[in-house]
């Protein structure tokens, strides 16, 4: 049985990583099991300048899910490099940074940082609903993806990996734009921008009024999503939203993804991601499947 | 270091109406535990309700592994984990915080909560009278029916004074205009608080206007309860308004110095 994929070209040992923005920079969750037992961590979004973040309150509760306007609070590139990636090093994992900026000069500057720095891979951030600037507003037109993409393209000399919105119309559309810009991979989806209002004060519950939906509410628009960009692409896809165990990402990868993320799921039980690889290897046993990789993409649609 | 483990609930009390004590076997979170610590409770084994419960540690009873928590009845989370009975699993994580009462270099302390807010003063007030501090207490409540636990706190306090909004019960008035009355006379070195947020602003601005310690137990709205989403954002009081920096109440607190955060 071989778990193993090389995605956009990082050897992954199995399929299942870790969203932005729900594991930090490792160390709290490396409390509770070896971080080796990942594929990859992706680390919180990351900016080339410390980001102090949104007004609280910054998340609430839904059915199956939760709204969060965090808005990318992070320390910045400096301060990760020094504190958190020699610490995040010493686990036998690969190491995606999520790279979040403001304008194309930002991205690119932050890029070239990220060049100098012991890490497998950039996950390039065009999709966080939470923030006036940058991020979404690339993110939700082919042009503003491609742009973004192909700029950063010519200055990164790691593996490129496109994180998208589902807040957009044609995701197919978007996803061309990843492709043509020229990364090697593209992950989906980001957060549903969603609204909870009090009834009994009449206000948003978020500060920020509106927030990103995620969990397992939103996991049949990821999957179809997910669906639809395997279509339209060639380049590999990192599937996400609402993964809480093996059976969810084996839907994924079925869906097209080669590799998985898990997000939110990591809140309510700190041991999901390594109860999803322990899911997936039942999955392929009981299927009696060699290699993780025959799977991807194979839904027979009706 | 924060576990997760499913305990086994050895013991259910419902002290008023709608409020229920839990007593749970949990030796590897008891050990580590602080006073002020919270812990992190998944009601369903399901996705709904979605995200882990925080609540405060009331009890820790070292000697037999046994840890107390007590919770309302608020909404579907806390009304599934009522219906818990003796002998069932409660998945907790916990200890969390790493903000956490101190009281080591204080001899005469006092200690305020208002309402469901009172619990994790108990283990406090109960280690710093173990340890020979002087303690003086305050419990405020809307009225005679909301009353609870005085015996307790009386058992871990030097005074236990008891306050009614209405006056149904004990003295009349809010616990915090007492306490502030009482240390016209009174020199305590370090204010406890844990209660509603207008209370614990009073506190705040009292302690900071008159240059007394305070250590605050505060509440904001959580996602992982670990420090890794930084959804529960308190802003420090250092950081200007323009542009704000933020402790997370998870992990910086529960419990903070008034003079370190504006809430």
């Amino acid at each position: 049985m071989n778990t193993k994929v090389n995605f956009a070209g990082i050897e992954m040992k199995n399929p299942v990583t870790v969203a932005s923005g729900t594991f930090g920079y490792g160390r709290e969750y490396s409390d509770f099991f070896d971080l080796g037992k990942l594929g990859a961590i992706i680390t919180k979004g990351t900016s080339l300048r410390p980001k102090s973040g949104n007004k609280p309150p910054r998340v609430c509760e839904t059915a199956s899910g939760m709204l969060n306007s965090i808005g990318l609070q992070n320390p910045g590139v400096k301060y990760f490099a020094e504190n958190d990636l020699p610490n995040l090093r010493k686990f036998d994992t690969k190491i995606i940074v999520n790279a979040c900026g403001s304008s194309i000069d930002e991205y690119v500057e932050l890029c070239k940082i990220l060049n100098t720095l012991d890490i497998d891979g950039v996950e390039l951030n065009l999709s966080c609903p939470n923030v006036k600037e940058g991020c979404m507003a690339f993110g939700n037109t082919y042009e503003g993806v491609r742009k973004v993409t192909s700029s950063v393209r010519e200055v990164l000399e790691k593996p490129l990996i496109v994180k998208l919105t589902p807040n957009v119309t044609n995701i197919a559309e978007i996803a061309k734009g990843v492709e043509d810009g020229g990364a090697d991979a593209v992950s989906l989806i980001n957060t549903l921008l969603g609204m909870k209002i009090d009834i009994n004060t009449r206000r948003p519950v978020l500060a920020n009024n509106t927030g990103g939906l995620s969990g397992p509410a939103i996991k049949p628009v990821a999957v179809r999503m997910v669906y639809q960009v395997s279509q339209a692409v060639k380049i590999p896809i990192m599937g996400l939203g609402g993964i809480m165990n093996g059976e969810d990402a084996i839907e994924f990868m079925l869906a097209g993804a080669s590799v998985i993320s898990i997000g939110a799921g990591n809140f309510i039980d700190p041991y999901t991601s390594v109860k999803t690889v322990e899911g997936i290897e039942k999955y392929m046993k009981k299927y009696n499947i060699e290699n993780i990789t025959d799977i991807v993409g194979t839904v027979e649609m009706n | 270091m924060a576990k997760q483990i499913f305990a086994e609930l050895v013991k259910k009390e419902e002290i008023i109406s709608g409020i229920y004590k839990f007593s749970v076997k949990a030796e590897e979170i008891v050990k580590d535990s602080k006073p002020g610590n919270f812990i992190e409770i998944r009601v369903s084994d399901g996705i709904d309700p979605f995200l882990r419960r925080p609540i405060s540690i009331y009890n820790l009873d070292k000697e037999n592994g046994i840890l107390e928590f007590i919770f309302q009845i608020k909404g579907k989370g806390t009304e599934i984990l009522s219906r818990k009975e003796v002998g069932d699993k409660v998945d907790i994580i916990g200890p969390l915080g790493f903000g956490t009462f101190n009281f080591e270099k204080y001899n005469k302390i006092a200690v305020i909560g208002g309402g469901i807010g009172i619990f994790p003063l108990y283990e406090l007030s109960k280690q710093a009278k173990k340890s020979g501090k002087a303690v003086n207490c305050y419990l405020g409540f809307r009225n005679k029916d909301l009353v609870m636990l005085e015996k307790e706190f009386k058992d871990v306090t030097d005074n236990l004074t008891i306050c009614t909004d209405d006056g149904s019960y004990g003295e009349s008035g809010f616990a915090i205009d007492k306490l502030i009355k009482d240390m016209e006379n009174e020199k305590y070195e370090c204010i406890y608080a844990c209660g509603p947020t207008p209370m614990l602003r009073t506190v705040k601005k009292y302690a900071d206007e008159n240059g007394i310690n305070a250590q605050v137990s505060l509440e904001e709205k959580m996602g992982c309860g670990l420090g890794v989403c930084l959804g529960c954002a308190v802003k420090k009081a250092s950081s200007p308004n323009d542009n704000p920096e933020y402790f997370h109440v998870c992990k910086g607190g529960p419990v903070f110095n008034s003079k370190d955060v504006e809430f």
